[in-house]
């Protein structure tokens, strides 16, 4: 600590410090990374070996887990098999080997694409009414302002499951359980509260005489809007639409809630991935692997947008 | 706004007026949040008077006054999981500062590829928190998951069951929290950190102020208005907490890690008890509203 505080003032640090800093964040970040690599690793294992004992470092890959999460599959006795003559595909030539058949594709691909769909859809309309509201907000003399934005922040205090026990009921009576639309409305709800203050921040940072100039020049507000300010908010917009889709992506305690057939997303249906005797580890691995890939690419390219929306929003509220 | 006068009426759609395209823009949101946040908010203050049970929508429903309320209040059940939610709040709190702050003042150091293991660190807590419960449930396995494996060859304490024992499954939920989150008290220490103006090190050293010193006059000061906003928003999240825990202990064993959005859970779409519940949820967001309010209080007497 005291050394590091020296640091600080120099800006620039003696060599042996930062060995000494950069081995210890080194450590932190495997130990980090390792749950991941053990799932990903687990995804490509046999079902046996992924409840080994000791657990098995070096095994032989296969893409059992995979086959099972986009499968369902039954038992049959081996005459059964044997009458069906030699497997067609690949992967039925993996279920085989368990003496299993393939019965159909499982709802997985379904859930995900439900998740694609409401996560997408849900961004798209957060981003658009938030930069709407944030330019607003930003530009406008509105009566009650701070009441307004100060309201518009308290309602992400709300516990999820106080908010899901009336919207259950709302959704019931509207028809609205259970559908992409509802979910879409609910999501949006929740992440616009966000938007609106991470994209308020980024207008404020406009300078206004960049639309002043445009006025002049016979332009409306609206169109000075649109043709100077939005392309001005490009990295805000985008900082912003990465936080709702991945709150989106990630949401459980709704889904799980107020979606059961139709709409269900991934997150409530990989915990449920159960296999003969308890859960199927390598197709929940594979399923997880799956569903976080896109996350931690996203998280890996966009990481300078991401900071800055973290730190930005954090310390404006 | 000096911009009022410029603004000539052009006729058609792109030439509204200032007002109404402010009132254009605001409405969609507020209408939205009004119609998605605040009634049922209110619907659940009205509902949690009554007996409701939404398993039952045809039953009469009937005014029972504060009881729900004084059912809460004397449950000693209810009393049981605000304790636990509140240890699994201070403990989480306090573990990821100590971790996150030191994380910061390391990482701050700016040694070679300090960059990239940022965003290594960073990873977790992007993740789905009811996913990464589940595949801690997989690591926890107490014969065959690696996480009691590696405990137990370096510590040689045997098979952790850290799921299902009484002793460890508090501490099961504590570990996946901190793995997710430190990395977001971290960043803000970070943030913290490298908003302290260079030339107050400089005065300091012309004072000879010892590196201690220059810690805790310059550092701490200037970095815990970052902290405690860091604590504020975690510590609202982890009160709320549900999905992670849910996925990974489900409230147990018994109901050891049985937190109060999870015991709601359990007592409006389990047990159907609506009314109650409502009144649980009300009391719920009352106290956080409140701990929130007196926080931030803090907080800005902290900052001036």
């Amino acid at each position: 600590m005291i050394r590091s505080a020296k640091m600080l003032k120099v800006g620039e640090s003696s060599g042996l410090s930062k060995w000494i800093a950069g081995i210890i964040v080194t450590f932190y970040a495997l130990v980090t990374v390792m749950p991941l690599l053990w799932i990903v690793a687990t995804s490509f294992k046999s079902p046996p070996d992924s409840i080994s004992y000791p657990p098995q470092i070096v095994f032989e890959p296969t893409l059992e887990g995979y086959v099972n999460l986009f499968t369902e599959r039954s038992r049959q006795t081996d005459e059964y098999i044997e009458k069906l003559g030699p497997p067609e595909t690949w992967y039925e030539e993996i279920v085989r080997e368990r003496n299993m058949v393939v019965t159909g594709p499982s709802r997985f691909a379904g859930r995900y694409w439900n998740s694609i769909f409401i996560g997408f859809g849900s961004t798209f309309l957060a981003v658009v009414l938030g930069t709407m509201a944030a330019y607003g907000f930003s530009r406008f003399k509105v009566p009650l302002k701070d009441d307004l934005l100060f309201f518009i922040l308290s309602t992400r205090m709300m516990p999820p499951i106080a908010v899901a026990i009336p919207i259950y009921l709302m959704y019931r009576e509207l028809g609205l359980s259970d559908t992409a639309l509802g979910m879409i409305i609910l999501y949006t709800a929740v992440n616009v509260s966000l938007a609106v203050w991470l994209l308020k921040g980024f207008v404020d940072e406009i300078p206004r005489e960049y639309e002043d100039a445009a006025l002049i020049d016979g332009y409306s507000r609206f169109q000075a809007f649109i043709k100077v300010v939005l392309p001005q908010m490009k990295a805000g917009i985008a900082a912003t639409a990465i936080f709702c889709l991945i709150f989106a992506w990630n949401e459980y305690a709704f889904a799980l809630l107020l979606t059961s057939g139709n709409a269900q997303t991934a997150p409530p249906f990989i915990p449920a991935i159960i296999g003969e005797g308890g859960l199927d580890w390598p197709a929940v691995s594979a399923g997880t692997t799956l569903f976080l890939l896109p996350i931690v690419i996203v998280t890996v390219v966009l990481r300078n947008q991401l900071l800055r929306g973290i730190t930005f929003g954090a310390v404006r509220k | 706004m000096s911009n009022n006068n410029i603004t000539k009426d052009t006729p058609g759609l792109r030439g509204l007026s200032d007002k109404s395209l402010a009132w254009l823009f605001i409405t969609p949101t507020i209408i939205l949040l009004l119609a998605i946040n605040i009634f049922p908010l209110i619907w659940t203050i009205y509902l949690s008077f009554t007996d409701y049970r939404s398993n039952q929508p045809g039953r009469e429903i009937e005014w029972v006054g504060l009881e729900n309320y004084r059912d809460v209040l004397t449950s000693p059940d209810v009393w049981g999981y605000m304790q636990t939610t509140a240890s699994f709040v201070i403990s989480t709190m306090l573990i990821q500062v100590a971790i996150g702050f030191a994380l910061a003042m390391f990482i701050n150091k700016n040694f070679k590829g300090n960059s990239l293991l940022t965003t290594i660190i960073l990873i977790p807590m992007m993740l789905s928190p009811a996913v990464v419960g589940t595949f801690w449930t997989y690591l926890y396995q107490p014969q065959t998951g690696v996480f009691s494996y590696i405990i137990d060859f370096f510590a040689d304490v045997g098979p952790l069951d850290m799921i299902g024992s009484v002793d460890l499954a508090p501490w099961a939920i504590v570990i996946v929290d901190t793995w997710m989150w430190t990395p977001y008290i971290m960043l803000l220490c970070l943030a913290g950190l490298r908003s302290i103006p260079e030339y107050l090190y400089e005065a300091a050293e012309i004072d000879r102020a010892n590196a201690l010193q220059k810690f805790w006059y310059i550092t701490l000061p200037r970095i815990l208005p970052f902290l405690m906003l860091a604590v504020l928003f975690r510590g609202i999240e982890n009160f709320k907490m549900f999905d992670m825990v849910v996925s990974l202990t489900s409230g147990g064993p018994g109901s050891i890690t049985e937190l109060a959005s999870i015991n709601l859970k359990r007592e409006a779409f389990e047990n159907w008890k609506t009314g109650y519940s409502s009144a649980f949820a009300t009391i719920l967001f009352v106290t956080v509203f409140g701990l929130g309010s007196i926080y931030v209080k803090a907080l800005n007497k902290v900052k001036s």
